[in-house]
């Protein structure tokens, strides 16, 4: 490691990799974009990229080698030398953009995570800094590359139809001419395949979900968090302990009760089965909550003449509507997305919530389009609703502990 | 002399306190009650009983009627036909009998030994069914003009039956057939050997994952809340929507992650990633970190801001690097919600059904207990041998939660 502590080592070392990590990163975003075959030249990405670091370290960073590392970059890039290679087919136009890009970020970059990095022996901590830049530099474009390319992936293809996917799977490009034509996939679920009833089923179980489970689980909540009963520890422990079981072993004793009793193929059987599983999991995040507001002002209340049952109503909810939300939009999340139960326990395609209409897609006389257009559809509203309200959420899943 | 020692047991304050207590949950516990503690007791009856998907519906009486034979005519012979039948192939029916009525105007013949009339009221008692039984029963009749102008067939009232079946839900017969089966063979260490790869590798992966993802957004910058929320999306999708995406992206032959890996020269020809022992394992495990990393990185990231700065300057001044900061400083702090984090997310990935069932539906070697018990009782029929496999399942369970509360006790609960 010490040796490394170099920086004529330090900047070739990080500028190799770097590149070797922006060429991936360019072609495999080119070739999504376009279709057309970009690809990374591992080797010549190394050598490049080290040239690139030892530049920079010895020359320092200034506009001018910035510049010239940009379009040297590119030179090579378009005579075929390059870090990233493109394929004969590709486009004059793509490819200058490709290799802009890539020198643009490479010589923008590289500067920023060389900070500090002199040509002698270099401190400990400068050398970790760098390289902790460099691993920066890269969780994000990881990162945010995982994420997106199945969810690109899943938009895009709902848009294209199967041919024109099967003679190029890396054409994401879309006709733009085709005009509302492009859409035509949504049409028709909605049109055909009854999704928006699903939809509609879907809504109307979820917001239900959650008014019911709020129902049980802010007084379950209040006494487990305010009330001194004998058993209240062993009380809040077993309700770590119910969402412990797993679903599929709950499911088949009542895929068989449902089944003898005629709720099976009702959405009213859903309705009693889905707020029971988020229940324990609504209890536990809201008495939280409630352990943490002050016990004086409800003892206020108590002593003004309040009934507990009143000092809850008019205090301590008024107090929590904040976790309240966070619940419900978590208790939301759960329904929406709830799969296992309305797979076992629906077959008749008039009351399928939209997770069971999507399964139903899944055949081989439906084209793909029509089952990505359909995860479309379920994922919108509420990706919509998260990113609205995400500070809720990312403050309601750590409030309490939370089922995944 | 009066007592002058403190109370002793509860006072009436505290016992109305519980009261209230126990009222305010009683809800919560009767619904829990109904829809956890009785399934999971059914679970243990039925792996004990040799239940199929079939037996489900009770064997039952099946009864058409009609009128056979011209009846236009006052004086007409014909014939009230009974056919019955005994639905199940399997199950024996026990005292069977059925009471109709003959509608006015219709006179009975010589009547069947089984049966008797009582004015217009047939009762029949059939005795006892094989499994698969059935019969056409006969009940001669003259026609009257009572019959003819009433207009009232035979087949519009309905018979009453009654019939006693024994389903194999209830009755006494038990068997360890379905547990035999369970254990039986390789294929049970197989099942429990792809279930802990699954659950050490997703979860230890997940949680590299989140703490690498927290570190990145563990700083102030402009666009952090939008990545924030942008790396929750794999957590938050409808799991249905975005396992057959990676379905779509993985595909042998339209598949884009396949078309990149040929075009960039890291494999010559497709691969099936779903489809390849012991590939479909592993891109199984990668999906359940790729899914479940968010959960991680969101509890860790709560944990790192909560850290106090100050130790981060105090350990700068004296020289510490980055790296010595983060092991010395940042680790220890977070040791606490990594290991509950590891216990609660090994105990959900080890129950983890969905997503598997999704992405290949247990074949090509990815078959978990979980997937094993809707396979035994689903796609083989056999609820009984389904039932012992989740009971397998709950043991499993039972041990880990007991490590899990002896762990968590000395862990701030979370």
């Amino acid at each position: 490691m010490s040796s490394l502590r170099y920086g004529y080592i330090t900047g070739p070392v990080l500028g190799a990799l770097w590149m070797v990590v922006l060429s991936t990163t360019v072609s495999v975003a080119m070739s999504f974009a376009t279709g057309d075959a970009f690809r990374p030249s591992i080797l010549l990405s190394l050598v490049w990229g080290a040239l690139g670091g030892g530049l920079i370290v010895a020359m320092g960073r200034n506009m001018m080698i910035q510049a010239v590392i940009a379009v040297a970059v590119i030179a090579t890039v378009m005579i075929g030398f390059g870090p990233m290679v493109t394929g004969d087919n590709a486009g004059m136009f793509s490819s200058i953009f490709g290799a802009a890009v890539l020198g643009g970020t490479f010589a923008v970059s590289l500067a920023v995570i060389l900070t500090d990095i002199t040509p002698g022996e270099l401190t400990r901590h400068e050398f970790e800094a760098a390289v902790i830049r460099f691993l920066t530099g890269f969780g994000y474009i990881f990162f945010t590359a995982i994420v997106l390319i199945p969810f690109y992936v899943m938009v895009m293809t709902s848009l294209k139809n199967q041919a024109e996917l099967i003679q190029n799977p890396l054409d994401f490009s879309i006709d733009l001419s085709k005009g509302w034509d492009l859409f035509r996939s949504y049409d028709e679920l909605f049109r055909q395949f009854n999704f928006g009833t699903y939809l509609l089923n879907s809504f109307i179980i979820s917001v239900l979900t959650v008014f019911i489970t709020l129902l049980f689980a802010i007084p379950g909540a209040y006494a487990v968090a305010r009330l001194r009963f004998r058993g209240r520890a062993a009380f809040s422990r077993s309700i770590l302990l119910i969402y412990m079981v797993p679903m599929i072993v709950l499911a088949l004793p009542i895929y068989i009760a449902f089944s003898m009793t005629g709720l099976r193929n009702s959405l009213g059987g859903i309705i009693m089965i889905y707020p029971v599983t988020t229940i324990p999991v609504a209890l536990y995040m809201l008495q939280g909550y409630f352990r943490g507001l002050p016990a004086e002002v409800e003892e206020a209340g108590l002593m003004d003449g309040l009934s507990r049952l009143k000092v809850i109503w008019k205090i301590t909810l008024p107090l929590s509507l904040p976790a309240l939300a966070s619940v419900s939009l978590y208790v939301f999340m759960i329904a929406w997305n709830e799969f296992l139960l309305a797979f076992m326990l629906l077959d008749d395609p008039t009351k399928f919530t939209l997770t069971r209409g999507i399964a139903s897609l899944n055949s081989s006389e439906i084209p793909r389009q029509h089952l990505m257009a359909g995860s479309v559809i379920a994922t919108v509203p509420i990706m919509a609703l998260f990113l609205g309200l995400e500070k809720f959420m990312t403050k309601g899943l750590t409030a309490g502990s939370v089922k995944g | 002399m009066s007592d002058l020692s403190p109370p002793r047991g509860t006072g009436p304050l505290a016992k109305r306190e519980a009261r209230l207590a126990w009222g305010l949950l009683s809800p919560t516990l009767i619904a829990v009650a109904l829809v956890v503690l009785l399934p999971l007791l059914a679970i243990f009856w039925i792996s004990v009983k040799p239940v199929s998907l079939a037996d489900l519906r009770a064997p039952e009486v099946v009864l058409r009627e009609d009128l056979r034979g011209d009846a236009e005519a006052v004086g007409d012979e014909a014939n009230i036909r009974y056919r019955l039948r005994n639905s199940s192939q399997e199950q024996p029916i026990n005292d069977v009998s059925f009471t109709d009525t003959i509608p006015d105007g219709l006179t009975v013949g010589a009547l069947d030994a089984r049966c008797s009339l009582d004015g217009q009221a047939l009762s029949c008692d059939l005795g006892d069914w094989e499994p698969g039984f059935r019969e056409n029963l006969m009940i001669p009749v003259t026609v009257g003009q009572a019959f003819l102008d009433g207009g009232v067939d035979p087949g519009d009232s309905e018979p009453a039956i009654e019939g006693k079946a024994s389903s194999v839900l209830t009755n006494n017969t038990f068997t360890f057939e379905n547990f035999a089966r369970v254990f039986d063979g390789d294929e049970f260490w197989g099942v429990l050997g792809v279930t802990m790869f699954y659950t050490v590798f997703g979860t230890i992966g997940a949680l590299l994952f989140g703490l690498f993802a927290a570190l990145l957004l563990n700083k102030e910058f402009r666009g952090q809340g939008i990545l924030r929320g942008l790396y929750l999306f794999p957590y938050v999708a409808p799991v249905i929507a975005v396992a057959f995406a990676w379905i779509l992206l993985f595909d042998p032959f339209s598949g884009s992650a396949n078309a990149l890996l040929v075009q960039m020269g890291v494999t010559s020809s497709a691969i099936n990633f779903f489809g390849e022992r012991p590939l479909a394992l592993i891109m199984v495990t990668v999906f359940e970190i790729w899914r479940y990393f968010p959960l991680s990185f969101l509890f860790i990231l709560a944990r790192m801001q909560s850290i106090d700065t100050d130790m981060y300057e105090a350990a700068d001044m004296d020289g510490a690097s980055p790296f010595q900061q983060f092991w010395s400083l940042s680790v220890p702090q977070l040791l606490g919600i990594l290991s509950v984090l590891f216990l609660l997310r090994f105990i959900w990935t080890f129950n983890k059904f969905d997503d598997i069932f999704l992405l290949t539906g247990g074949n090509a070697g990815t078959r978990t207990l979980t997937v094993n018990v809707y396979e035994q009782a689903f796609a083989v029929s056999n609820i009984g041998a389904g039932a012992a496999v989740a009971v397998v399942i709950f043991g499993c369970l039972l041990l880990f939660s007991l490590f899990f509360f002896k762990f968590i006790s000395q862990e701030e609960g979370l």
